[in-house]
């Protein structure tokens, strides 16, 4: 991990080359994070690439109800030669939770892309194969975010077969 | 047709099959194959869509989902000690490191020490239960490729390291004896000596695994040259792992980036050399003798002391406390009843689980409840390398590939 000082100065050295790229820095018990535009997140990370972190370990979302804007992507990246691990963070909105996806750079970030669309609805643009992976393909809503309900959800069987989710009652 | 099959053959229709023929021929044609999601060689609820052309593969489409059961939300309900037993079923066979990397996590954000004695104790059940996850992977692995006795074999030493997590935690799986701060319970009198009982006996089995599959014929030319990928294409899916190791990178985040006192022990790393299925097998195997050998060093230095940390904020007070001390008694109820809460944050915990970085991402809010936990669970990752890896091989071979992948449906479904 970089300290808070390396962290600061990783922040300034993406700024230097596009002044909009880094938002804001969170450093909390020793977790690096850099909060990115995500309108510039592509270029945020394959800079990052550059700088030995080459390997993207994880990739999640978060929804930040009810702080705005609500969802999150983070990137946690790992330099696997100086065992160094940063994280990126982007916020989207609910209302247009669009961001570039990284699959041409981290090919493995294909299956938690789309395991982040299917539970928060962000849409990676670009991705080659954005489809929900865990949930039914007709299902509706995001059940990660913190407003859907827990509970509730009708078992399938053959009697209530007709009224169950995505189909007309 | 009910509107079940249509919505059935709709969901098919949705699926791409953009797999190219070798275009040798026009006569050759390409077969759809759906494999599973029930078959006993998918290792669970796993769907495989294959693209054949006559017998070789030129792609699959793995479809997961079925055993999604939404852990990670309902964990968003439960406060953090309550979220470990949930947390422990997703990878079913690495239930300690499910808790491990969770309650890492949750220690990261609350700052506090553990224990030397709890850190030793985790690392001997983290590595009973990775010999443990090894002996179902080799056992349902070689039941794949024709031989039945290994299964018996792998799990009567399977049952050993379940009746020793019982002496300990009192459960066979999904112990919950992980807690935040420590571990739940010391090990009781007769454990030590059942454990070095089998630390004794479990390199000698080993061996006769070895010698059972390395001079069967019939295995070695399975696994041998088959399902070769190159170590950039692991490293470029975040592979990780002893699928990466096979390929000849040693990382492993236990000598990378020690937790829990895994700096204190001596072990060997073992790697492949070309990372066909056949390293896959070795590196496996070979990690069964470096665990026994970090439970035996794990064993001989136990520290001495508490093993839960001794901060009542986090950790419930002993049983005869409560009798006496008004102070305890609170402590229990707060604990019991609302939990401990935890200062705002995010914290991302990896650890090396059997199936590679198994990672713990908890994001706090405050409150006595984890507002957002997901688990990088390694098996999910590596799947994607399941194509890369069967492209252009027999379907024989796929079966054979996919057990040395060893997906554990539970961990990539959630």
């Amino acid at each position: 991990m970089p300290d808070a000082t390396g962290l600061e100065l990783y922040a300034q050295e993406l700024r230097d080359r596009d002044g909009e790229s880094i938002v804001d820095t969170e450093f909390h018990r020793n977790r690096a994070t850099l909060v990115a535009n995500p309108q510039k997140i592509k270029p945020v990370l394959e800079a990052l690439q550059g700088k030995g972190y080459t390997s993207l370990a994880s990739l999640h979302g978060v929804d930040y109800y009810p702080h705005e804007p609500r969802l999150g992507v983070l990137y946690e990246l790992l330099d696997m030669e100086r065992v160094d691990r940063i994280s990126v963070k982007a916020r989207v909105s609910t209302e247009d939770p669009r961001i570039d996806s990284v699959v041409e750079l981290f090919p493995g970030a294909e299956f938690p892309e789309r395991e982040v669309y299917d539970m928060f609805g962000v849409v990676f643009e670009g991705h080659p194969d954005l489809r929900r992976i865990l949930m039914p393909e007709d299902y509706e809503g995001f059940p990660q975010r913190r407003d859907f309900p827990t509970g509730g959800e009708p078992v399938l069987f053959t009697f209530n077969e007709e009224g169950s989710y995505g189909r007309d009652m | 047709m009910s509107s079940l099959t249509e919505d059935y053959r709709k969901r098919e229709e949705s699926i791409s099959y953009s797999a190219e023929s070798a275009g040798e021929s026009e006569t050759h044609e390409l077969m759809t194959l759906n494999i599973g999601p029930h078959h006993p060689a998918t290792h669970g609820v796993l769907r495989l869509i294959a693209t054949l052309e006559g017998e070789v593969v030129r792609d699959v489409k793995p479809l997961v989902g079925y055993v999604h059961t939404g852990i990670e939300k309902t964990a968003e309900d439960k406060s953090y000690w309550k979220v470990i037993p949930v947390v422990e079923r997703m990878d079913y066979l690495a239930y300690y490191f499910n808790a491990m990397a969770f309650c890492g996590a949750v220690e990261t954000l609350l700052d506090i020490e553990v224990p030397p004695r709890a850190q030793y104790l985790r690392v001997i059940h983290l590595e009973l239960n990775r010999i443990m996850s090894h002996l179902v992977w080799l056992g349902t692995s070689a039941l794949d490729l024709g031989a039945i006795s290994m299964f018996w074999y792998c799990f009567r030493e399977r049952e050993t390291v379940l009746d020793l997590f019982e002496m300990s935690s009192g459960q066979r799986m999904h112990t919950r004896y992980i807690q935040v701060g420590g571990v739940f319970e010391d090990i009781p009198s007769g454990f030590e000596h059942k454990l070095r009982q089998f630390i004794e006996l479990m390199p000698r089995r080993a061996d006769q695994y070895a010698d059972l599959l390395e001079k069967n014929q019939i295995a070695v030319e399975r696994l041998r040259g088959t399902g070769v990928v190159d170590q950039e294409t692991m490293l470029g899916l975040s592979v990780t792992g002893p699928l990466l190791r096979a390929t000849g990178n040693p990382w492993d985040l236990r000598k990378a980036a020690p937790y829990s006192s895994y700096d204190h022990f001596d072990f060997k790393i073992p790697v492949g050399t070309v990372g066909d299925n056949y390293d896959r097998f070795r590196v496996r195997h070979a990690e069964l003798y470096e665990s026994v050998k970090i439970i035996e060093q794990a064993l001989d230095g136990l520290p001495e002391g508490p093993f839960i940390t001794p901060d009542r904020k986090v950790s419930l007070p002993p049983r005869h406390e409560l009798a006496t001390s008004m102070e305890a008694l609170i402590h229990h109820f707060k604990l019991v009843t609302e939990g401990f809460r935890v200062p705002p944050g995010e914290a991302y915990y990896p650890i090396e689980g059997p199936r590679g970085e198994l990672g713990c991402f908890v994001r706090a809010d405050g409150s006595a409840k984890p507002a957002r936990v997901h688990m990088r669970d390694p098996s999910f990752t590596n799947l994607q390398a399941l194509a890369p890896m069967v492209r252009d091989g027999y379907i024989a071979d796929l079966i054979a590939t996919l057990a040395m992948l060893d997906p554990i449906l539970g961990g990539i479904d959630r």
